[in-house]
């Protein structure tokens, strides 16, 4: 009798090798063909080992220098941000550490500043390319392309401030300084026409737009630009959901005036009493 | 521009009418005091009256849960959202972290709340525009032109679906069964499945249209629901909880197929 044929997962990322004593052990693992503890670890840099997570391949030195100024760009978006606020909302409640993390990754995968709205400049950026007139016609008029999904319809056109009143200071420098590691794609168009696409979109270029362009010049794919998006933004949260755990709830905004009820029924009969209990 | 307006007036001011806690005395619920009105409410007609603001029968409850408990839920942790809950289980991860991953993954494409909202969208366009069965098969091939898939209609590996018959049957009993968005959803099953792209109405198809003829939009239904998988998930938590840690289809190296670069030195 033949032994059934095993599942197994298919991957070109991964590879391992057996410890001698224990097939559930690896002796050796290889990330798409290097030795990740006997060769890799101590020789490479974080966002070199991120980059050929995602690539499969060693990056040039300015890929390299790009992702590392992205993920720094966008570690903590600070802690009005609003999935850093998810983040903290966990903390000083005493929630789990996953959980304060999940509860960043929801709002930060959104279409307001998240995760999607980078994946929709991604996929602007695939469909304008460096044509104005094409980002012309997309910003000024901007349209979900799905029209029934698990997102909300936008209300802005991606990669830009609903609510800014210019771009904001530390965008133009995040833009400023990663043109200056790599002047020849989409970062430099952005910086080049600005002013031209802000006045299309009707509002100032934000972070998302930067970052967009930016995972554009490295090449990623849409969908891994909008996971490096959620994945790079989880420090903040971190630590921002640790400290306000530390400094408790009684320091943290509850927005106790902040809230009308604008169909409030008003106090009934049922009085706030134990006098009845058995 | 608009600038910061819109933020300025925003700034702790929250308006709703959704709902508010009185600390100390009393919750406001959709316009209603949670203690007074709705406390004799059941769980899933206060959920069903949060999403929708509407009330409902006793009978329309009874299918919306009939839809929930027939069709999702499973404990078979093989499934993909289900078997979240059971890694997490063998991983001693917490029951909450579990479900709420796994119910995050229920909102998949190829089953659960992506493919559900599109269901509902067919249904309803499909109703509209489909006067007369002469009109079937135009809409529908279009349709699937476009879309390349029919929302509520197809099922991988085999060609019938075990929950038709039992959610049917219920709907039935309960006198939903005969709307015009499942007359019509049957119908168009009658042409799918003896086309060339054999395509079966599937439980999610059914429920869409059962929905349908309640009035519920896609986005209503998405949030009537998205928790619907919990029953399956939550069991598969436990049962991975009650065997031994790391013991659910552990895989040895051997069961890794690399198709990737050959070994080669940074």
């Amino acid at each position: 009798m033949t032994e059934k044929l095993k599942e197994k997962i298919t991957t070109k990322i991964w590879f391992e090798d057996e410890e001698a004593d224990n097939p559930f052990a690896a002796k050796t693992c290889y990330c798409s063909g290097y030795d990740v503890y006997g060769d890799l670890l101590g020789k490479i840099s974080w966002p070199e080992y991120i980059y050929l997570l995602f690539k499969l391949e060693k990056p040039q030195p300015w890929q390299a220098k790009l992702l590392e100024s992205i993920a720094i760009a966008i570690a903590n978006p600070g802690p009005r941000d609003l999935s850093v606020r998810g983040a903290m909302n966990g903390g000083v409640g005493g929630s789990t550490a996953a959980s304060c993390l999940m509860a960043a990754l929801a709002p930060g995968a959104g279409k307001n500043g998240g995760a999607r709205e980078v994946y929709q400049v991604m996929r602007l950026w695939q469909q304008c390319e460096f044509d104005l007139t094409l980002w012309k016609q997309k910003l000024s008029d901007y349209e979900d392309e799905q029209t029934v999904e698990v997102w909300p319809a936008s209300e802005h056109s991606p990669g830009f401030d609903p609510y800014g009143a210019s771009c904001s200071t530390p965008v133009m420098h995040t833009l400023n300084y990663l043109v200056s590691i790599y002047q020849d794609g989409a970062l430099a168009f952005l910086l080049k026409n600005r002013q031209q696409l802000e006045d299309y979109a009707d509002c100032p270029v934000g972070m998302t737009g930067v970052i967009a362009a930016a995972f554009t010049d490295l090449n990623f794919s849409d969908e891994q630009a909008e996971m490096l998006f959620l994945l790079l933004r989880l420090p903040g949260a971190a630590v921002h959901s640790l400290e306000q755990k530390k400094l408790g709830w009684r320091k943290y905004p509850f927005f106790g005036d902040g809230l009308t009820l604008t169909n409030d029924p008003g106090a009934t009969s049922i009085k706030n009493s134990t006098e009845n209990a058995p | 521009m608009k600038g910061p307006k819109t933020l300025i007036n925003a700034e702790d001011n929250w308006q709703t009418d959704m709902g508010a806690l009185f600390n100390g005395e009393r919750v406001v619920y959709r316009g209603k005091d949670l203690f007074d009105e709705l406390s004799d409410t059941s769980w899933f007609k206060l959920i069903m009256y949060g999403i929708t603001g509407r009330e409902f029968s006793d009978a329309q409850i009874q299918l919306f849960e009939a839809i929930q408990v027939i069709t999702v839920s499973y404990p078979e942790p093989r499934l993909w959202n289900n078997r979240v809950a059971s890694l997490a289980g063998s991983a001693r991860s917490t029951g909450i972290l579990a479900t709420s991953a796994a119910i995050a993954c229920s909102e998949a494409k190829i089953f659960g709340n992506q493919a559900n909202i599109v269901a509902l969208d067919f249904i309803r366009r499909a109703k509209l525009a489909i006067k007369d069965d002469d009109d079937i098969a135009d809409f529908v091939i279009n349709d699937l032109k476009d879309k390349r898939a029919i929302g509520g209609y197809g099922r991988p590996l085999i060609d019938n679906d075990e929950r038709i018959a039992p959610l049917l049957e219920r709907a039935k009993n309960l006198e939903l069964a005969t709307g015009p968005h499942v007359q019509l959803a049957f119908r168009i099953d009658e042409f799918l499945s003896k086309s060339r792209y054999k395509l079966i109405l599937n439980a999610s198809g059914l429920s869409a249209a059962l929905m349908a003829d309640q009035d519920f939009n896609y986005r209503e239904y998405y949030y009537a629901t998205m928790l619907a998988f919990s029953a399956g998930i939550i069991p598969c938590h436990i049962d991975a909880i009650n065997h031994k840690e790391g013991t659910f289809f552990p895989l040895t190296c051997h069961r890794l197929n690399y198709t990737g670069k050959d070994l080669r030195h940074w």
